[in-house]
């Protein structure tokens, strides 16, 4: 054996353990559902190949319809909201001034605090009665309380707002990232030529920012389009399916009716929506990413 | 951004709308039932304990706190180990197609949680892991494997190369170098990594729910999810077990907020 082929054989033995949890417990999984949902619902001695047929049952489906259109626009809103507020919260802790360890913590700590709890916590702050979003709107006058998550439109607008509020600080480490990689200089030498703050951001901490901006846009496009913790604990997908996202409905497809064909179609629809996403993130940011691997 | 007023309103507004709703939560978890159920709410508690003996005992919730840190723990003792020598390979080892293997793991981290969802429970029905701890240990190791060799392969790029081709004139074995040499001198990046595989593995819930149907095996996220009273919900008893679910991760974040940030960048804009 040469010494090269013994550092490979060394190289296999190390990554291999890492490449088997991913091949059993992911990829393998991912594949089994596409197999599964080419076949009948239920398992057992009756079941049969379906072929595309629950594929076509899906375009069929206006249950299935909504539940796209809602996840389409909880991600197209949280995402441009998320990297708004993320950007505005990387220029602050950006600067550099007495306690911004403190300041970078607390704004970590919505990130760090598990979604279910976050969830219940704006369950609680917009509850009807006892809600500390009421009290602050309507004080003592009772009557004019909200009833939030019973109205589709408000249950839609809450769901976003756990998420933003949850998340943001990730956009915001991302974007921070990247302003890290703007020299100092360039700032200097636009300040001596006399640019006022806003045309410096406008005209050189935005475009220098791209890459990252769109890093934190795929980030939290592909995270958002999985949500489901925040819509089980604060609506149950209601009321009627106003909040039901895909994520949500091929669960109860999956699991809770046991449709294990139609629940895996779905599942797999979600999956080339977001392979697609994927793909399109690692050819545009990871490409540059991986030129710097040495040879 | 040299304004001083308008940084300190940024930091102002970003301090307040990261603590606020939770502070409402913690302010919640200390009052008493009828401070709880007052219409318009009151601000202040009265300073009682009785929500949090009420979720601790009475609730069972060091129970699911018990269970969270041995499914976290376990997860992250399990995923450092498969994640480190993985990532050593990667950096700087002959690896053929490994730029394949980089993005192949970080296509693998994208999936939804729901495409993978039935055939995991299948596989763990077949290995006699439903219920139990490990069967959710498994899947979480995979589901962090991603990150942490991500981070690690950062880490390990930026270490000098001298020090472990010293080594090997010295006559050390490629695992020799790895655990003598670069272990010691990459430990903040193991430690970032572990921070954030414990965090995710504290907070998920998606494969919990699905995984553990006995409360008895429950963790902290599937307790609080599923948390209902007998006729309404408990809000304070809720705001209690919250606040316990939440107090290791606000320790962890305000002891390791540097590690967590650069680890977290790493993985996206560094490279």
């Amino acid at each position: 054996m040469t010494k090269s082929t013994q550092k490979h054989t060394t190289g296999w033995l190390m990554a291999f353990p890492a490449l088997m949890f991913v091949a059993v417990f992911s990829l393998y999984p991912a594949m089994d559902s596409f197999l599964l949902s080419l076949y009948s619902d239920f398992p057992g001695p009756e079941r049969s190949f379906a072929g595309f047929g629950h594929y076509a049952e899906l375009l069929q489906d206006p249950v299935a319809h909504q539940a796209f259109i809602v996840t389409l626009g909880f991600v197209l809103l949280s995402t441009t909201l998320e990297l708004l507020l993320g950007t505005g919260i990387a220029l602050v802790v950006h600067e550099r001034f007495r306690g911004l360890g403190w300041v970078r913590a607390a704004v970590l700590i919505p990130w760090a605090i598990p979604t279910v709890v976050a969830a219940q916590m704006w369950r609680f702050l917009l509850n009807d009665q006892y809600g500390a979003v009421n009290a602050i709107l309507f004080g003592d006058r009772v009557e004019a309380y909200v009833p939030w998550l019973a109205d589709p439109w408000m249950a839609f607008g809450a769901i976003v707002l756990a998420d933003v509020w949850k998340t943001s600080s990730f956009a915001g480490l991302l974007v921070l990232a990247g302003l890290q990689l703007i020299p100092e200089e360039t700032h200097d030498a636009a300040r001596v030529d006399g640019a006022t703050a806003w045309q410096r951001f406008r005209h050189i901490t935005l475009p220098m920012l791209k890459p990252a901006l769109l890093t934190a846009l795929l980030f939290r496009t592909i995270d958002a389009f999985r949500v489901f913790d925040l819509v089980f604990v604060m609506t149950q997908g209601g009321p009627g399916d106003a909040t039901q996202v895909i994520q949500f409905y091929g669960y109860k497809t999956l699991f809770t009716e046991g449709r294990v064909g139609y629940g895996t179609t779905i599942s797999v629809t979600v999956f080339v929506a977001m392979a697609i996403l994927s793909l399109f993130y690692v050819r545009t940011v990871g490409s540059k990413l991986l030129q710097r691997e040495p040879a | 951004m040299t304004n001083r007023p308008v940084l300190l309103g940024g930091i102002l507004l970003a301090v307040l709308g990261s603590l606020c709703p939770f502070l409402w939560f913690v302010l919640t978890s200390f009052k008493s039932q009828i401070n709880v159920e007052a219409i318009p709410p009151t601000w202040w508690p009265d300073g009682r304990l009785v929500f949090y003996a009420s979720a601790l005992i009475e609730h069972r919730f060091l129970h699911y706190v018990r269970n969270s840190a041995i499914v976290a723990g376990g997860t992250t003792v399990i995923a450092l180990a498969v994640a480190t020598p993985a990532a050593y390979a990667l950096a700087r080892l002959r690896l053929p197609g490994k730029t394949w293997i980089l993005g192949g793991l970080l296509c693998v981290a994208m999936f939804p949680p729901i495409v993978i969802a039935g055939p995991v429970w299948q596989i763990l029905e077949r290995l006699g892991g439903l219920n139990t701890h490990w069967g959710l240990i498994l899947p979480y190791v995979s589901l962090t494997l991603p990150l942490a060799v991500w981070i690690l392969t950062t880490f390990f790029h930026e270490l000098p190369v001298e020090l472990e081709e010293a080594a090997r004139i010295d006559g050390c074995t490629t695992w020799q170098a790895l655990y003598k040499i670069m272990l010691p001198l990459a430990a903040p990046g193991l430690f970032t990594a572990a921070i954030l595989t414990f965090i995710y593995a504290w907070n998920e819930f998606f494969f919990a729910l699905l995984i553990l149907t006995d409360p008895e095996r429950q963790t902290l996220p599937v307790g609080i999810a599923l948390f209902q009273g007998e006729f309404i919900t408990p809000w304070g008893e809720l705001a209690a077990a919250s606040v316990v679910a939440t107090l290791p991760l606000i320790v962890i974040v305000l002891l390791f907020q540097r590690g967590i940030i650069d680890g977290l960048s790493a993985g996206a804009v560094k490279g």
